[in-house]
Parts: structure tokens; sequence; C-alpha cells
């Protein structure tokens, strides 16, 4: 481990920080749904406030019904229904990117909160870390 | 300040690794530290030591290790995107390292800014 | 906050997408293809007038010069170098790339 490394842990100690996590591709065409996801879940054991927010296709992510046994792939959307145990219930989806596909939250396979465009750019301007895919 | 990176794409293929480093070494130059790039998605082939580009183009993952020894920046790869896309310690460059996400958080939680460079 | 763009806005809804979630006093720098958007005559370039009314908007010069670009940025535009692309970052609180 390198000196860097070692400034790096000072003070890192009991930090909260406000991560947001940007989703907004849809699953299976690439792979960013499901590795984001990944990380989502890593994330929880830092103990850091947590939000995951689902804008343009990556409401796409959270529709229910799907049945991935013909592409031969592994269906993840489960996944998002176990967010909850692991303390990750902050999950906001953009009522413009849902409209404009035609979904409401009766399509969606987790509860969330919906937030009109205002609503979403101010919860991301308060945000410490961004990370998106 | 401290400015963790997060690179998403593989190189050549997109620009993402090209303006991640040049970002790196213009942060490092102007006095600012970069403790960390983490590889994640595609971006986990920048680390391959295999990489052969013709003579007169760039070598990206090269330049990486350079990085990382003039400046001991950590190169982490992620252990779960590497292995979905064949990226073992026998092949790494010199420099980079295979870790865990959590390498990520951290870095999030560590440094003063987070970007992330990607398609 | 700074909104980082990377996607020519003909062929991503990245920048509108940034463009919609921008507060006031938030920055955007245009990298990569996303430099077209800030050029004369690109069916973007009205959506990044508008836009300038609120937030400063930024093109990275490297990508303007390496696609031919540099002569063409709109009035307004403010055009900086990698230099300048890592004092937004640190001059911001945080930054989101519209991947």
């Amino acid at each position: 481990m390198s000196d860097m490394m070692d400034d790096m842990e000072e003070g890192g100690e009991g930090v909260v920080k406000k991560f947001m996590f940007v989703n907004r591709k849809a699953p299976h065409g690439t792979i960013y749904a499901l590795e984001g996801l990944e990380v989502v879940l890593i994330s929880a054991a830092f103990d850091q406030d947590v939000s995951m927010v689902f804008v343009d296709d990556g409401v796409y992510e959270l529709i229910k019904g799907v049945n991935t046994k013909g592409i031969e792939v592994k269906d993840f959307s489960k996944t998002y229904r176990a967010l909850e145990g692991y303390d990750i219930e902050k999950l906001y989806v953009e009522k413009a990117s849902m409209d404009a596909r035609g979904l409401t939250q009766d399509d969606l396979i987790v509860d969330v909160t919906v937030l009109d465009s205002a609503e979403m750019a101010n919860l991301m301007a308060e945000q410490d870390v961004v990370i998106s895919y | 300040m401290k400015i963790g990176i997060m690179v998403s794409e593989g190189p050549y293929n997109h620009q993402a690794s090209d303006t991640a480093y040049l970002f790196a070494r213009t942060a490092i130059e102007k006095g600012h530290s970069v403790p960390r790039v983490f590889f994640y998605h595609d971006g986990v082939n920048n680390s391959t030591k295999l990489t052969q580009p013709p003579q007169d183009d760039r070598n990206v993952v090269n330049r990486w290790s350079k990085l990382a020894e003039d400046h001991g920046v950590d190169l982490v790869v992620c252990v779960a995107a590497g292995m979905r896309r064949g990226i073992t310690d026998d092949i790494l460059a010199p420099g980079f390292r295979i870790s865990g996400l959590g390498q990520l958080v951290e870095a999030g939680i560590q440094c003063d800014r987070l970007v992330t460079f990607g398609d | 906050m700074l909104h980082i763009v990377n996607k020519s806005a003909t062929e991503r809804n990245s920048l509108e997408s940034a463009l919609r979630m921008v507060t006031k006093g938030s920055a955007v720098l245009l990298i990569e293809d996303a430099v077209y958007a800030a050029t004369q005559g690109s069916v973007a370039a009205a959506k990044i007038q508008s836009a300038m009314a609120d937030v400063q908007i930024y093109a990275l010069g490297p990508d303007l010069d390496a696609r031919g670009m540099s002569s063409r940025v709109l009035d307004g535009v403010k055009v900086v170098d990698y230099s300048g692309f890592v004092d937004l970052v640190t001059e911001h609180n945080s930054c989101q790339s519209w991947l």
C-alpha cells in the first residue's frame, strides 16, 4: 500500500457523506445497470447516506414482469426489491422520465418516491458524491 | 485537494480513458493529489500489459503505469468486473492492483471530489 | 454543482437531461463529443443559449480544437483547457457526469 493511500485513510473514520447513484441506462442492452447495482449493494457496508435515482432510460430497470429466459441472461430486477434489506430505501424516479415512457408507479417492481425535475435537481445538488453510469 | 477518479470504459474505443488521464495529470501538475483511479465496467481493460498499440499511437496503459510510478496514484481494477472480462493478476501492467468495489466507495468517502469518466 | 456532459446532443439526450436538472449557480462543462452542441448552427445551440440565463456553460478547448470547431463557439460559452477543467471540479462542491 502506497504512502498516498495512508494519507487517504486519515480522517476517513466516521464520515457520512451523501452518495447518489444515478441510473440512466436501460437493463440488458448494456451492463451498466447490473454493475451499477453491484456498487450500490457494496456501498451499504459503508454506512453512508445513499440515494438511488432513476432518470431517462434508467426507469426501465424497475419495470415489473421481466422474463430473461429467452436471452439467457440473469434477471437482476428482483435485486431492486432486496435493497430494502440493505437499508437502501431512498429510491427516486423522475416523473418526466416516467411520463416520456408511458409508465406509472404501478408498473414498477419497488416503491419509489416520484420527483419532478426541479425536485430531482435540488436533491442532486445537495449530494457530496454522485456516481453515474 | 484530493480528487478520486472512476474510469468506466476501455482504452481506444472511447475517449474516456484519454480525458481521465489528461485530467489526472493536470490535477497533479496543479498541486492537487489523485490518490486513486478506480477502473470499472470495461474500464478494467485499461490495466492489461498485453496491450500493444501501434508505434505512432499513445500507449494508454503505460501512461497510467507512469502516473502511478511518478505520483503514487493507486490504480485499482474492480475484481468482479475484471474477472468477467478476463483481467487477472498475471496480466496486470505495473502500478495496477485488483481489489473490490469497496475501494470505489472508499475513494468517494475519503477524497474531496470524485469524477467519473465513461461513455 | 458541476454537470459534465460528454455526448453529442444530436446522438443522445444527455445534454437535455443535464439542462433539465441544473440549478441556478451550477455550471455545465461540455467535453468530448458534447462540444459540438456549443457551436453556431447546431440544433442544440438554442438550448445552450436559453440555459445560459441561469448557468454558465463551458466547453473544453482541446476537444473543440480536435474536432475543428474552435472558431464556431457560441458567444457566452467559456472555453477552458484541462487546467480550467480541474479548477471547475475543485470550485464546485460536487460533480455529475451525464454518461
